[in-house]
């Protein structure tokens, strides 16, 4: 796997459809997606609600499968797995950031951001070393005793991005992560992601719908009716001096 | 993986504490309840059996009259002789000893103290029938007896209300109008159980109490020391053929005369108790069951509470088999702890009851360990329905759960 070469997409989506219900009230929510990503680009998903966005980014979470069509994750097929498969997959590559944080509450910020370590059975001192570790890279080592109720909305986006990256993964999943916040905040967790994206390489993925967060990403994939309607990729480094 | 569970369950418990302790508090109460009866009936049988033995084992008492006491109407059968004492020792195998006793309540008086009290007149068998140790003196010598001399051996509760802090022994009293020497004190046999205080005795030459006190040679009961070695139904029964001879009773009628095993009291009564305590024991065992529907009542709510919380946990990448287990673990460490405290709760409840029912304060690890392993299965039992629920949650609806 880590022989792959760097021009071969980190993700692809190959035909993908989604119907969700059956007969008279199914609703198709995707209609056959194509989709490439390649290893640590920040990719903005935008596109109105019922467009498929969400759909999409729960299929490249691993959260759901597609009804049709291929889900390859480091050219493995994703669409085969099974639930548990699935679960390992994404504590050992995923990491999630959501609109509402999902913190665990009454939880310090520490043993929330341990929480995915412990899943993956690290003894408790690498725990908490790496967690700390985390929280550094968001700037809160000195909140780590502070459970949510104590911190800022940005500062609960923090935690919880540090909890996403602290097992080093591939890809960071980000669904609204401004969705809660003011556009001070906002700016900083994207400056965020974007340091995390250009220093530890991770690919990320964030579901948006506002241009200005946007405007961080490399690549913007709009999406309409259940289908991709655009890719902009002119804001990815490599790629700028051959779109202009 | 079980250590990863433990942690995660024990922060639950921990993040939720009072909700923890209502969910435990049914199996608090079932345990300490199961454990109080039972550790309080078993010590009452032990208390009942332990009375019993003091009594004497295996020996008989031998009464004129057709049940226990003197019920029935009709004229009352005659008190037994000197002579069917005589007999009883000499003709019946497997007797070892053979203790006549006649009673008669007098007033005892020293040194200006008044005490009422009971006195058995009886002989040194007595002491070979029934083993009641001196605490200090002695017993009567065959002179005394023959000669029915004015000495006694007095129970520790005279001594007390008679001689207060004194040394008794040697000192003489009047007991009655018979003047009378102090040679032996008797060991404390304590106050309970049936019978009244068997303390509160002076226990006399029957020779002296029948010429002194009573004035006849009726004996109103005899107790029969019985060899272990022989069966204690084969000596029932010589002795049952020789009373009906000595007393006349004619065949086809029924015996004027009634012989108490008490082998047969104490089996009755241990039965009694030990009824009784598995009776009160099923009711407490039913309050356990309770406080386990309680704990799957509170992890049910919990699990849909906290529907988010797993949605979180499955998106990070726990396994179904992982969040089953952190609800079950979680559970049984509930219902553990609550077998726990409910342990702790019955051996206080025991130590304060204890003394009031008058047994001893005893500790069973059986009874203990069966409870808490009870708890123990509850929490795995009641558990697993609402683990299982949470483990099936889909993730995405899980997190979109308010």
């Amino acid at each position: 796997m880590a022989s792959t070469p760097a021009a071969d997409p980190l993700i692809s989506l190959r035909g993908v459809t989604k119907v969700y219900g059956t007969g008279a009230t199914a609703f198709q929510a995707l209609k056959g997606i194509d989709l490439d990503i390649v290893a640590s680009d920040f990719v903005a998903v935008m596109g109105a609600s019922g467009s498929g966005k969400s759909t999409t980014m729960n299929i490249l979470g691993c959260l759901d499968v597609p009804t049709e069509g291929e889900y390859l994750f480091r050219g493995h097929h994703i669409e085969l797995l099974d639930r548990d498969q699935r679960a390992l997959l994404r504590r050992k590559y995923l990491g999630f950031v959501f609109q509402g944080f999902n913190l665990l509450s009454r939880t310090s910020a520490l043993e929330n951001v341990e929480l995915p370590l412990l899943y993956r059975g690290e003894p408790r001192a690498e725990r908490r070393d790496q967690a700390m570790a985390a929280l550094d890279q968001v700037g809160l080592k000195d909140w780590w005793d502070h459970t949510p109720a104590e911190l800022s909305g940005g500062q609960q986006q923090r935690v919880a991005i540090a909890r996403a990256i602290v097992t080093q993964p591939d890809v960071l999943l980000a669904d609204e992560p401004t969705g809660n916040l003011d556009s001070e905040r906002s700016r900083e967790i994207m400056e965020l992601l974007t340091r995390l994206n250009e220093e530890s390489g991770i690919t990320v993925l964030m579901v948006t719908h506002e241009p200005d967060m946007a405007a961080f990403a490399h690549t913007i994939v709009n999406f309409k009716d259940g289908l991709v309607e655009s890719i902009d990729a002119s804001h990815r480094p490599g790629q700028r001096p051959e779109m202009h | 993986m079980l250590g990863t569970t433990l942690v995660l369950a024990l922060r639950s418990i921990r993040r939720h504490l009072l909700r923890s302790f209502l969910t435990i508090l049914g199996i608090v109460i079932g345990v300490a309840a199961v454990v109080t009866m039972v550790t309080l009936g078993n010590a009452t049988t032990a208390a009942v059996q332990k009375q019993i033995a003091s009594l004497g084992t295996n020996m008989l008492m031998v009464r004129p009259g057709q049940g226990f006491g003197r019920g029935g109407g009709g004229p009352r059968p005659a008190d037994f002789k000197p002579e069917d004492v005589e007999a009883v020792a000499q003709q019946v195998a497997g007797v070892t000893a053979v203790a006549p006793q006649a009673q008669t309540s007098v007033t005892a008086i020293y040194n200006g103290r008044n005490w009422s009290t009971t006195i058995n007149g009886t002989t040194d068998a007595y002491f070979e029938v029934q083993p009641w140790p001196l605490e200090e003196g002695r017993i009567f010598t065959q002179a005394e007896e023959d000669a029915g001399k004015a000495v006694c051996i007095i129970g520790s509760t005279v001594k007390t209300n008679l001689f207060a802090s004194e040394d008794p022994i040697g000192k003489r009293f009047r007991a009655g109008d018979v003047s009378c020497d102090v040679i032996g004190l008797l060991t404390t046999k304590g106050s309970q159980g049936f019978g009244g205080d068997q303390d509160d005795v002076i226990i006399m030459p029957i020779k002296t109490v029948q010429r002194r006190f009573t004035g006849s040679t009726d004996i109103r009961m005899m107790l029969v020391g019985t060899d272990a070695a022989y069966d204690s139904e084969q000596v029932q029964a010589s002795l049952t053929s020789l009373l009906r001879e000595r007393r006349k009773v004619q065949p086809g009628q029924d015996n004027d005369f009634n012989i108490f095993d008490t082998k047969q009291i104490s089996d009755t009564l241990t039965g009694t108790t030990t009824l009784l305590t598995s009776i009160v024991t099923a009711v407490a065992g039913i309050s356990l069951v309770v406080g386990g529907i309680g704990i799957m009542n509170i992890m049910l709510v919990s699990v849909t509470e906290r529907t988010r919380e797993i949605g979180i946990r499955l998106a990070i990448g726990a396994v179904a088999r992982e969040v089953l287990m952190q609800f079950l673990v979680e559970a049984v460490a509930l219902s553990c702890l609550g077998g726990l405290i409910g342990l702790v709760i019955a051996q206080i409840a025991v130590a304060a009851l204890a003394p009031v029912m008058r047994v001893d304060w005893v500790f069973y690890p059986g009874i203990n360990f069966i409870a808490f392993a009870i708890s123990a299965a509850i929490g795995v039992v009641f558990g697993y329905f609402p683990a299982r629920r949470a483990a099936a949650l889909n993730p995405i609806d899980a997190l979109r759960h308010e």
